[in-house]
């Protein structure tokens, strides 16, 4: 039978899971919020761990929502194949369930964050990059305190050597500064793939920058059809 | 079965920056206080029963290798004691 709705994965405290879903129903992509409890539905086209403070950030971001029953049920669709997106605090689950290498901490500045940034789009040959060209700049917006990515030294040259870093902060013309990075991340990465390059996260909101009238660019679109 | 308290500890691996940390050192400092350096970490106390203090470390190492822990960026130790 085919796949036809995206999964969006509400953990209580999620918060950014109807602007998810609204924004992939903004590029004719049917999806459906999916309460935890219930599990996945049967054969989801995709799924999106949204952003939000699930659990209230006990522990670690992401922690408890981590070890939730439903993201042994992520992990095996992503091992399948489908595309598996993780947002901010998505981002952080995605991480702490090891979907995805690395972890996201504490900023550089000890402060929430609340910006528009510059990311560089470091492969373009991923469904969610697929839109962009390989050192494309988007524009995206950020809203975190805990997003700076942290991984032990060897492992981040794996993580290089196996291309695998997806988003790059940087400055409007492309450069990868510390300037530019908001949070004090290893190598200003703000987005890495998971084992497969359907399976990603990212500090950054693609789902803010999707609807026109939000004035924070469109640049979201692009990785959001990775679901269509 | 014997009644233990396994005391969790979990710290920043060495080198990994904490930015609460260094915030927490500037407020002292600004109230006066001299120090060279300050680092923070989470400790969980866990009461459980089991065979051995050995018994105990064990599940207590494990509870840290899946949750309380990140080992991207976490040491940890485990000290048992009877209780």
């Amino acid at each position: 039978m085919a796949a036809v709705t995206v999964a969006v994965i509400r953990f209580g405290g999620s918060n950014c899971d109807r602007d998810a879903v609204r924004a992939l129903e903004h590029l004719g992509i049917d999806a459906e919020i999916v309460w935890h409890e219930d599990g996945l539905p049967a054969d989801p086209s995709g799924v999106v761990i949204p952003g939000g403070f699930s659990y209230g950030d006990y522990l670690r971001a992401g922690a408890m929502a981590a070890r939730s029953p439903v993201m042994a049920e992520v992990h095996e669709v992503a091992a399948a194949g489908t595309p598996v997106l993780g947002v901010c605090n998505g981002a952080q689950i995605g991480s702490e369930s090891g979907l995805t290498p690395g972890a996201f901490t504490t900023n550089r500045s000890a402060r929430f964050q609340c910006e528009h940034v510059h990311c560089r789009v470091e492969r373009a040959d991923t469904p969610f990059t697929r839109a962009f060209d390989d050192g494309e700049v988007v524009a995206l917006p950020i809203a975190h305190g805990e997003g700076r990515f942290e991984v032990e030294d060897d492992r981040y040259g794996d993580l290089v050597d196996e291309d695998r870093i997806l988003f790059r902060y940087c400055d409007a013309d492309g450069e990868v500064t510390d300037a530019a990075n908001p949070n004090g991340s290893k190598g200003n990465v703000a987005g890495v793939l998971g084992e497969r390059e359907s399976v990603a996260v990212l500090m950054p909101h693609p789902e803010r920058a999707t609807l026109p009238d939000l004035h924070a660019g469109t640049d979201g679109q692009g990785l959001l059809r990775a679901f269509a | 079965m014997t009644a233990y308290t396994a005391v969790v500890t979990v710290r920043l691996k060495h080198g990994v920056l904490d930015p609460e940390a260094e915030r927490t050192q500037e407020a002292l400092e600004r109230l006066g206080f001299d120090l060279a350096d300050l680092r923070s970490a989470d400790r969980f106390e866990v009461d459980l029963d089991a065979e051995s203090a050995e018994a105990a470390a064990d599940r207590a190492d494990e509870m840290a290798e899946r949750l309380l822990a990140n080992p991207t960026i976490h040491d940890y130790t485990v000290e048992v004691e009877e209780r």
